[in-house]
């Protein structure tokens, strides 16, 4: 039915250009109908976006599917070239079912210029649709900046106290970062027109390029940077607990479920596949795996005695990104697979984990968790819902935290014996920092009065939470079907990381030889 | 791939044994009691928004309101009704597997959990003779807990939740002890952790209440570390991690005594002493009789904790192959079954002493398949689940009805001090025999339950002392006499514990003592069968000397070794590599003495142990709580269970919070965020410094033009 | 003859700058830049007489200009007077930051 409809042509134009529509009819539209349009392009987008796990097929390999392209800067050989493989999938539909559940989210939230609000937040989905899609180096990048505009006003308009501080912080901290990325993209870009001649940004021609190790050493360090701040890993993470603190809740849900995803996404997409000899060197292993693991234990332990539940749970996201980082250079498919689903899995509960403290704010008006206590007795299904979540958090078995952290911690186990068995303690400092916040805000006595006026889950607040919780489960029940999507695009990326050997000195020379004399000769 | 919902039907493929019996529905029983979960679950839902709308009117739960509620009165026929099914459904399965002369698991498939590069796990389930005996018992005992518990609980506000999350235990334990696969048995090992949690915590607006749940979920977690870290060893030396691949090859993969098998075991320990509360991760079981009592008795007593013994049981080859660690577990065990028996000698709350016993009898268990008699650490598991189910059941019995005295005397004493207690006797007859039925059976009194499989266990620890190569026989001999002792302990403990509770004056008072009563018939049934279970459920494993000896009535105990030949197709491989490593054992006690002989002098001394006691206790007279004296020397010392909380207080907990304030105060935000911010302040105060040339005044920047100009016009022409 | 033109163009040109640097008056600064403005015309002229008539024309675009300039210069200089009740440019600091 999908094929009748010539689905594989259009659909990832149509994510990437109904949101985008979307935002200037909310523009065009009255104040007080601009969240039901924007509620209403979203679900349209997500709806369009779930024929991709029936369009994307596993069977026919690792590479990109879906793809079109069209030349855009003909000059520099860029195009606005889309594509799809199985582990850019997940981060796809992750958006498009994060959006409209964070705009859902956001009703009661978000009091004042809500035009520009929703606006913003489709803009919000169309950058990282199209980072997630993008087959095209600079379309990349253009996206991935994109990003930072739409979430910059959002903590910076709708944000808490010191909201101008922590945008600011988040914009400058992360464009930095990704400045140095540019100045690696066009490095590529020009390798590639010196030793091959090819004027492109398509990532299987940049792929092609021999670059020496030395090259790739560079290269990596300027594009680790990048992500790694957007990731955040320990030591770049200082700007995720003041920007999650301060940004409104849809900002922090979309933050966490999708936009520090773009960070772990580009590892694997590019640090992985472009700079193999870089991504495989002991040195650069170990640097990595080791800063995951201090991410994980750091991270968990800071978490534990925050005093504000909100910041504590921006520090569980360093935790679980520090997974992520791990798997991923385990270098094995276990390990990537379960990175992948530490991902997917981080993404809905953490957004979840967002939404529900928020739905905790709009009652008290406070996010301390002293102020807190007893709200199991007077909020059951918020507490419930709050519990579950918490759960899936900390990886209970049986749900989707725990596939991918087991994966993860496999593989890592599997290479490195040593880091793993450290990496697997942060399953019980999990529950230490996680278990005292559930306590303090749910269970425990019911003493002060304003606690006693908190309502229960609203109609709206359980439409949002049912699917998340329901898709946690069901992933951690039967995880195999996204496992097995996965699968031949890790696959590919591994034996991309394994076969590539440095460019023989011979190769290098006679390339540039042939350089040399073609400019020569054009002289 | 296979759909959901065929759970019913076992479809075919995958990697399902062909055995020559057919389970019934083996799906169903573990589905059953989701089912009831479900439903249960739902209803405190329901429930739990109509008591919330109460609390915050200001008013408490109202009873009538309520209780008759269909939130109320269904989960009293779901909540024991899917166990009743499961366990009728387990015994069909018995009976069939009985008939059956099965040496091969059988193994069923659902459908693939997690399948990725060469892992590949099944959502699978194991049916053979271990698994049997564990259904048989979770389902059984959990079932007479059930119907106990709505006698217990029925006028509790949270009624639909706690039979909600009961049922939610009973599916998390049957997935414990029927997956094929080690990750399916963590599912359920940390699934049953999960229930435990909630449990403990029932009552969470009492923080007290509430933090014992949260310390139960973290204390387990370290056990759980230690789980995963074996599963992980395991994968990488067989690329798979379900049992039949494991076990099938586990004694030509692994060297005997060697490193890897060692650490495989002792991570497999460490997962086992969390969830068994042994030393030195035992902190949290006492606590955890925070929870509803009939909770203690099913999740604290019978069945979760022992899921550690289930482990070291069903790993049984592995242990068998790494003797260090087998050692190690003994020595844990037999510690931990002193060291438990001594505290419990001094504790005045009823249901601390029964923890400590829980924890003590779990030491023996630990002892027993630590010096590889596997089928004896078994055999204690099912008759503890009776007897100690039974204590504990009685226990609560008991408190319900002192806690009627209390209120009715407008008494604000702890109604679960023995001390307030004494002379329930003769307002609770049913009880009070039940009650010392289980005593007997638990002090290893001959006929009773606990007198075949303690007595086995410290027979076999005598006899692996005297084995021909045994590895550490000096260590044997030692943990053969702590275990001797620690029985003596259990006898003493024991009768204080009836004797301050059933006889003596009553001490509750006159008016609170003519509100003092015996269970309703819901409670008291299921106390009577388990009693019946306390004191012939040991003769299915009566071992053939003791049967053919005065103790089995020169042959007329039915059933010897019934147990021993029942679960042979598991233990054998690892009585293999014992046989072939160990060579045979002692057919004497360290002390020499056979089997008989030792069984006739403990059952002799333990007897007099109880008499004695009984005779020297019922004396004395007993003060109430508040007028006794504070406890002194080592009374003190065992009162306080030697002060190991707080000595994980002070070296553990709060080094740790200590550290996190540390790392968030002066790490996180000085030293990381102080360094984000400077390079942010250090690009300001450039700028800063560029801006003291803008004047703003138009003279000065046509002079600095006017220099620039000229400079460059130097540069240029120069 | 250019020589002479140049040098003399060149002296109005620096006493046009020395003018806008050191003068405080808001309209002596604009004369001074009417100043230089003229001595480049000057320039233009002279070499128009060698190098075609380019140069004049330019002239003729430079005055066109510099008298649109006057008119909104002095404009800006009087409507600054009324707000200020002064022309010395010392006071008028606020383009700063």
């Amino acid at each position: 039915m999908l094929s009748a409809l010539a689905y594989e042509s259009w659909i990832l134009h149509a994510l990437i250009w109904l949101p985008l529509l979307g935002t200037f009819h909310v523009l065009w539209a009255a104040e007080d109908r601009a969240k039901w349009l924007a509620l209403r392009w979203s679900l349209v987008v997500f709806v369009l976006s779930v024929g991709l796990w029936w369009a994307y097929d596993p069977a026919l390999g690792g590479g990109y599917q879906l793809t079109s392209s069209l030349p855009w800067i003909a000059v520099w050989g860029v195009n606005y070239a889309l594509g799809l493989d199985g582990i850019s999938l997940f981060m796809v539909l992750l958006s498009t079912f994060t959006t409209p559940l964070a705009i859902l989210g956001s009703f009661n939230y978000i009091k004042k210029r809500q035009k520009a609000f929703y606006a913003l937040m489709l803009l919000l989905e169309v950058g990282v649709v199209g980072v997630f899609s993008a087959v095209d180096l600079f379309l990349f990048y253009v996206f991935f900046e994109l990003t930072l505009v739409p979430m910059y006003f959002i903590i910076g308009i709708w944000g808490g106290e010191r909201r101008v501080y922590a945008a600011i912080k988040f914009f400058l901290y992360t464009a930095f970062g990704s400045l140095l990325m540019l100045v690696g993209i066009l490095y590529i870009y020009a390798r590639g027109k010196a030793l091959l001649g090819v004027t492109s940004f398509a990532f299987v021609d940049l792929l092609q390029i021999p670059l020496t190790p030395q090259e790739q050493m560079w290269l990596f360090g300027a594009f680790a940077l990048a992500f790694a701040i957007k990731v955040p890993i320990f030591p770049f993470h200082t700007w995720l607990p003041d920007a999650h603190v301060e940004a409104p809740t849809p900002g922090s849900v979309v933050l966490a479920a999708v936009l520090l995803k773009m960070g772990t996404y580009g590892f694997v997409r590019f640090l992985l596949p472009f700079f193999p000899l870089a991504a495989r060197h002991p040195n650069v292993v170990t640097l990595m795996l080791t800063l995951g693991v201090i991410g994980i234990i750091y991270a968990a332990w800071v978490a534990a005695v925050q005093p504000d539940a909100k910041k504590l749970v921006a520090y569980t996201s360093v935790a679980h990104m520090g997974f992520v980082v791990i798997g991923i250079f385990a270098l094995n498919v276990n390990g990537l697979q379960g990175g992948l689903l530490v991902m997917i899995s981080h993404g809905i509960s953490t957004g979840a984990l967002f939404l529900l403290i928020g739905m905790l704010y709009e009652r008290r008006h406070t996010r301390l968790i002293k102020e807190f206590g007893g709200i199991g007795r007077v909020a059951p299904w918020l507490a419930t819902a709050f519990v579950i979540t918490a759960l899936v958090s900390i990886g209970l078995p049986g749900t989707s935290g725990f596939v991918g952290e087991f994966l993860t911690l496999l593989g890592v186990f599997e290479n490195h014996p040593g880091v793993g068995i450290l990496a697997t303690s942060g399953v019980i400092f999990a529950a230490y920092y996680m278990l005292p916040m559930v306590q303090s805000v749910f269970f425990n006595a019911l003493e002060k009065p304003e606690n006693r006026e908190v309502r229960d889950l609203s109609r709206r607040e359980v439409v949002i939470l049912a699917p998340m919780i329901a898709l946690m489960i069901v992933i951690g029940v039967h995880p195999t079907p996204l496992l097995r999507r996965m699968e031949p695009s890790v696959q590919m990326v591994l034996e991309r990381v394994y076969a590539a050997a440095p460019p023989s000195a011979a190769l290098i020379e006679s390339v540039q030889e042939e350089t040399v004399e073609t400019v020569e000769r054009v002289e | 791939m296979r759909p959901f919902g065929l759970l019913l039907l076992q479809a075919p493929g995958l990697e399902d044994s062909q055995a020559a019996w057919e389970p019934v529905l083996p799906g169903l029983i573990i589905l059953l009691p989701l089912l009831g979960f479900a439903i249960n679950g739902a209803l405190a839902l329901a429930a739990a928004r109509k008591s919330a709308d109460a609390v915050r009117a200001g008013r408490e739960f109202d009873f009538f309101g309520n209780g008759r509620a269909v939130t109320h009165t269904l989960p009293t026929w779901v909540g024991p009704g899917v166990l009743l099914l499961a366990f009728l459904l387990t015994v069909v399965n018995f009976v069939g597997m009985l008939g059956a002369e099965l040496h091969e698991p059988v193994i069923r498939s659902y459908w693939s959990w997690i399948t990725t590069g060469d892992l590949n796990i099944a959502a699978a389930i194991q049916l053979d003779q271990l698994s049997m005996v564990m259904m048989m018992i979770i389902t059984g005992v959990g079932f007479l807990i059930h119907v106990f518990s709505v006698g217990y609980m029925q006028n509790d506000p949270g009624y639909p939740r706690y039979f909600a999350y009961l049922n939610l235990f009973i599916f998390f334990m049957l997935v414990l002890v029927m997956g094929a696969s080690y990750p399916i048995m963590f599912i359920g090992w940390e699934g049953v952790g999960l229930c435990s949690y909630l449990l403990i915590g029932f009552w969470f607006s009492d923080e007290e209440k509430a933090s014992a749940g949260k310390k139960a979920f973290i204390v387990n977690r370290i056990g759980d570390l230690g789980f995963l870290l074996a599963i992980f060893l395991l994968y990488l030396v067989f690329q798979r991690v379900d049992y039949a691949g494991i076990f099938g090859d586990a004694e030509s993969v692994f060297v005997y005594g060697g490193p890897v098998i060692t650490t495989v075991t002792l991570f497999f320990l460490l997962a086992a002493v969390g969830k068994s509360a042994q030393i030195p991760l035992h902190i949290w079981l006492p606590d955890a009789m925070a929870g509803p009592t009939p909770v203690s008795a099913l999740i604290h007593a019978a069945t979760m904790v022992t899921a550690g013994v289930y482990l070291v049981v069903r790993s049984s080859v592995l242990f068998a192959l790494a003797p260090l660690s087998s050692a190690v577990v003994a020595g844990i065990g037999v510690l931990t079954a002193l060291f438990a028996a001594t505290v419990a000698l001094r504790q005045q709350d009823i249901k601390k002493v029964l923890a400590y016993s829980t924890v003590s009898q779990l030491g023996f268990m630990f002892l027993g398949v630590g010096v590889g008699a596997y089928t004896a650490g078994i055999f204690h598991l099912m008759t503890h689940a009776f007897f100690k189910a039974l204590l504990f059941l009685g226990a609560g019995a008991v408190i319900h009805s002192i806690q009627h005295a209390l209120h009715h005397s407008n008494k604000d004493w702890d109604a679960q001090d023995m001390r307030n207690m004494g002379g329930l006797r003769a307002y609770m007859p049913i009880t009070w025999i039940a009650m010392w039925l289980a005593t007997l059976a638990i002090a290893g009194i001959w006929p009773f339950a606990g007198f075949f499989s303690k007595d086995e266990i410290i027979w076999m620890t005598g006899a692996m002392a005297g084995a021909e190569n045994a590895p550490y026989a000096g260590l044997y001999t030692v943990y053969w006499v702590l275990a001797l002792a620690t029985a003596m302990l259990t006898a003493f403990y024991m009768t204080r514990l009836m004797v301050m509770t059933f006889h003596g004056r009553n001490r509750t008072g006159a008016t609170g003592a003519e509100h003092l009563h015996e269970a309703p018939k819901t409670m008291w049934i299921p106390l009577a069968i388990l009693a019946t279970l306390s004191v012939f459920g040991g003769w299915i494993n009566v071992t053939t000397d003791l049967r053919e000896s005065v103790l089995g009535g020169f042959g007329a105990l039915p059933m010897g070794e019934w147990l021993h030949h029942w679960l042979e197709p598991v233990t054998e491989a690892a009585h293999r590599v014992q046989e072939a490593h160990l060579g045979e054992l002692a057919h004497a006690a360290p002390l020499g003495g056979g089997e008989v002989a030792w069984g006739l002098i403990s059952t002799v001394a333990a007897l007099a142990v109880v008499l004695v006691t009984a005779r020297l206790l019922g004396r004395k007279e007993v003060p109430v709580a508040v007028e006794d004296a504070e406890p002194t020397g080592l009374s003190r010392i065992l009162f306080n269970k030697w002060y190991v909380d707080e000595f994980y207080h002070r070296w553990v907990v709060d080094p740790v919070l200590t550290t996190s304030r540390v790392l968030w105060r002066i790490v996180d935000t000085r030293i990381i965020d102080g360094a984000v911010n400077l390079v942010g302040n250090a690009a300001r105060a450039i700028g800063w410094l560029g801006s003291l040339l803008q004047t703003g005044q138009v003279n000065t920047y046509a002079f600095f033009f006017t220099l620039g100009v000229l400079v460059i016009l130097a540069m240029i022409g120069f | 003859m250019l020589a002479e033109s140049l040098v003399l163009a060149g002296l109005i040109f620096v006493i046009g700058t020395l003018g806008v640097i050191v003068r405080r008056n808001a309209v002596i600064m604009f004369l001074c830049i009417e100043l230089q403005l003229n001595a480049v015309n000057l320039t233009f002229v002279a070499f128009s007489r060698y190098v075609g008539i380019e140069g004049q024309v330019f002239v003729f675009f430079v005055m066109a200009v510099a008298a649109a300039e006057a008119a909104v210069g002095l404009a800006i200089i009087i409507s600054i007077f009324r707000h200020y009740e002064t022309v010395n440019v010392d006071s008028f600091t606020r383009l700063k930051w």
